[in-house]
């Protein structure tokens, strides 16, 4: 198999720390980040951002962030949410209020647990009517989702627009997902370079699966926990002179991804 | 936007659902017009409404080296698994390819959520998961894949699609890509969704479920009836298996609409089946049979038998067959896929069980009973919460 190259016009980032990618430019330069203010998710329209569950807002505000660098129209660009617990609140709400009183269960809580919310808000709210997904690969979900929207880039020539986030989980499912910190990041990945290229990548399927890349040091608490805090070895490369980085995509099986970034 | 698949073969499938285990079961069932519905008996409150229950799911009992996954979604899909021959075609598969050479997509909407619902209701003094249930990867909505992909012994790319009701149609377009790219020589696609409390009180929240068994496109439809179901097929390049049936297309697009209910119009619908058609470089009046998402809510109903009518000639046959099997949720896709896939093999239209009072909505295509006619190309319709639709092309092996 030959690699898979393709572009990236476009990086979200969010974490309690670093409100965007240019605050982990920002970081990684050596300054001192300030905390980040909650995820804003400025395109859902006001009272849907009022609505939407935590997970939701995540998903959006880091998607409206590489949206915002591509300058594609977001109402034909294909999507794929990636998460991989969903919104574990609303699972711990819903999964309590089950247990104790089941008739109770809120109708706008069921149809927010779905794991294709984010994807439904997001379509519904940027007016997209291209394909749009929603999925989950465990530890390897950034991975997967990486592989699962390049290959929709590439089988398709189209760009696609891949969110990967986790919000931190509460209640008795905490201890099961081992999840306690928000992390989200979001990659508007073209076939062909456009004007607003950022850096192009390079993805192979390796042979092996030793360990992934680590973190830099700068990074190694960030998100710990949080399945997706798997994309920092790569958003790191993106922020600052490229490189190659190893990603699990599954159990066997690694993605090795070269990072050249545009000058 | 729309290169041409290459077309792929349907080397294996299974099913079991309500009409019960195997292709053999469902075919019968549908032959008959039988219902595989009951009043439902499940869970904590056996009031709301029928079900499409798979006897036996409780007594299935995994391997022991596989007895961390056990949950009754995970049972119904090793259940499944074993039906057909279907371990076998993927070991040989696994033997031809390589097992990192077959990829492994599923699509689920409960995955076994029901699992960790029954570690809420038996919380220890200390308000943790009882031990038996504290086994992470069942509490994550990927627990169906990881489950599947330690069963088949397969190590390629693996990932489970969740988009509600089209979850399950999703993973052939996924497939398709894959292979058509290269980063796999063959895919095991499928799906499985069980019942669970999460799902009968949240649709009866939102008030979509009937008080008796479902009426798809019927006047007097009310709401749906939950099922559950397992079902796999291995997708292969056609000179493995040039003889069988054929994925020809797939198409997807967004509603840009609700969350909870279809765009009226059936926009995102449409363009999901032009693209489908496209792919397939067919038009619609190809096709002989297109089995109907269907679920007898009055939006989905009154939707897609507009674009029914709009879209097809009369000699395009139509049905729902939510009326047989239930809504099976996440995997309505792969449910609804093989009964797609039986049309063209057996030369039989599936009657749309569960109707009185045909709905005058719809037109001349609506096959009311089952009836028997050669079927070349068949489409399934797959439409989710959110405003997520598939259509899928399958056709005979010229």
């Amino acid at each position: 198999m030959t690699s898979m190259e393709l572009h990236v016009e476009g990086i979200g980032l969010w974490s309690p720390r670093l409100g965007d990618f240019a605050a982990l430019r920002a970081l990684l330069a050596g300054e001192a980040p300030a905390a980040s203010d909650a995820p804003i998710a400025a395109l859902l329209p006001a009272n849907e951002r009022r609505r939407a569950p935590g997970s939701v807002r995540l998903a959006v505000e880091v998607a409206g962030q590489a949206l915002g660098m591509g300058g594609y129209d977001p109402t034909a660009l294909a999507c794929v949410f990636a998460s991989a617990h969903g919104d574990q609140s609303i699972t711990d709400e819903i999964c309590a209020t089950l247990a104790r009183a089941p008739t109770e269960l809120s109708p706008t809580r069921f149809h927010h647990s779905v794991h294709n919310a984010s994807a439904g808000y997001w379509t519904i709210a940027t007016g997209c009517r291209a394909p749009s997904s929603a999925m989950c690969a465990g530890a390897h979900t950034f991975g997967a989702a990486l592989l699962e929207a390049a290959t929709q880039a590439l089988a398709e020539q189209r760009p696609v627009l891949l969110v990967c986030s986790d919000t931190a989980g509460s209640g008795p499912l905490l201890e099961m997902t081992g999840c306690g910190s928000a992390f989200g990041c979001a990659l508007l990945l073209t076939p062909e370079a456009g004007a607003n290229a950022l850096a192009r990548l390079r993805l192979r399927m390796a042979d092996d699966c030793p360990a992934p890349t680590p973190a830099p040091a700068a990074l190694r608490d960030e998100a710990a926990g949080n399945p997706c805090a798997a994309a920092l070895p790569l958003l790191a490369l993106l922020a600052t002179r490229g490189g190659v980085c190893r990603v699990g995509c599954a159990t066997a099986m690694d993605l090795l991804v070269d990072v050249e970034v545009a000058d | 936007m729309t290169t041409p698949t290459i077309p792929l073969a349907i080397s294996a499938s299974t099913v079991s659902s309500a009409l019960g285990r195997g292709l053999a079961a469902q075919l019968a069932a549908l032959r008959q017009g039988r219902t595989g519905l009951r009043r439902n008996d499940f869970g904590s409150a056996p009031q709301l409404g029928w079900i499409g229950r798979v006897d036996g799911v409780e007594a299935v009992a995994l391997p022991p080296a596989l007895a961390d996954w056990d949950c009754r979604n995970n049972r119904l899909a090793w259940l499944g698994l074993q039906q057909d021959g279907f371990l076998d075609r993927v070991h040989d598969a696994r033997q031809r390819h390589g097992a990192r050479r077959v990829a492994l997509l599923l699509g689920t909407s409960t995955a076994s959520i029901g699992a960790t619902e029954e570690a809420y209701r038996r919380l220890d003094a200390a308000g943790r998961f009882p031990t038996d249930l504290r086994q992470p990867a069942l509490h994550a909505p990927h627990s169906l894949g990881a489950f599947v992909a330690a069963a088949l012994a397969l190590q390629g790319p693996c990932l489970t699609i969740s988009t509600a009701c089209s979850s399950s149609a999703k993973v052939f377009a996924s497939a398709a890509r894959m292979i058509a790219l290269g980063l796999a020589d063959a895919a095991v696609v499928g799906g499985v969704d069980s019942l669970c409390d999460n799902v009968l009180f949240g649709f009866n929240a939102l008030e979509l479920i009937s008080p008796d068994a479902c009426r798809p496109f019927d006047a007097n439809r009310d709401g749906i009836s939950l099922g559950e179901a397992a079902g796999f097929t291995l997708l292969e390049r056609i000179d493995t298996a040039p003889h069988a049936p054929r994925l020809l297309g797939y198409g997807e697009a967004s509603d840009a609409w609700h969350m909870s209910s279809p765009h009226p119009d059936g926009h995102g619908a449409e363009l999901a089946l032009d693209a489908a058609l496209a792919r397939a470089g067919i038009h619609a009046s190809q096709v002989d049979y297109l089995n109907l998402h269907g679920t007898a809510s009055r939006a989905n109903d009154a939707m897609e038998a507009a674009l029914v009518a709009r879209r097809f000639p009369a000699t395009t046959r139509v049905s729902s067959t939510k009326g047989c099997t239930g809504h099976t949720l996440g995997a309505a896709g792969i449910v609804e896929a093989t009964i797609a896939l039986q049309a063209i093999e057996h030369g039989f239209v599936p009657g749309n069980v569960g109707v009185a009072t045909p709905d005058p909505a719809c037109s001349a295509q609506f096959a009311w009973q089952g009836e028997e006619r050669r079927v070349d190309v068949a489409l399934s319709n797959s439409f989710g919460f959110g405003g997520n639709n598939a259509c899928l092309v399958f056709g005979r092996a010229p």
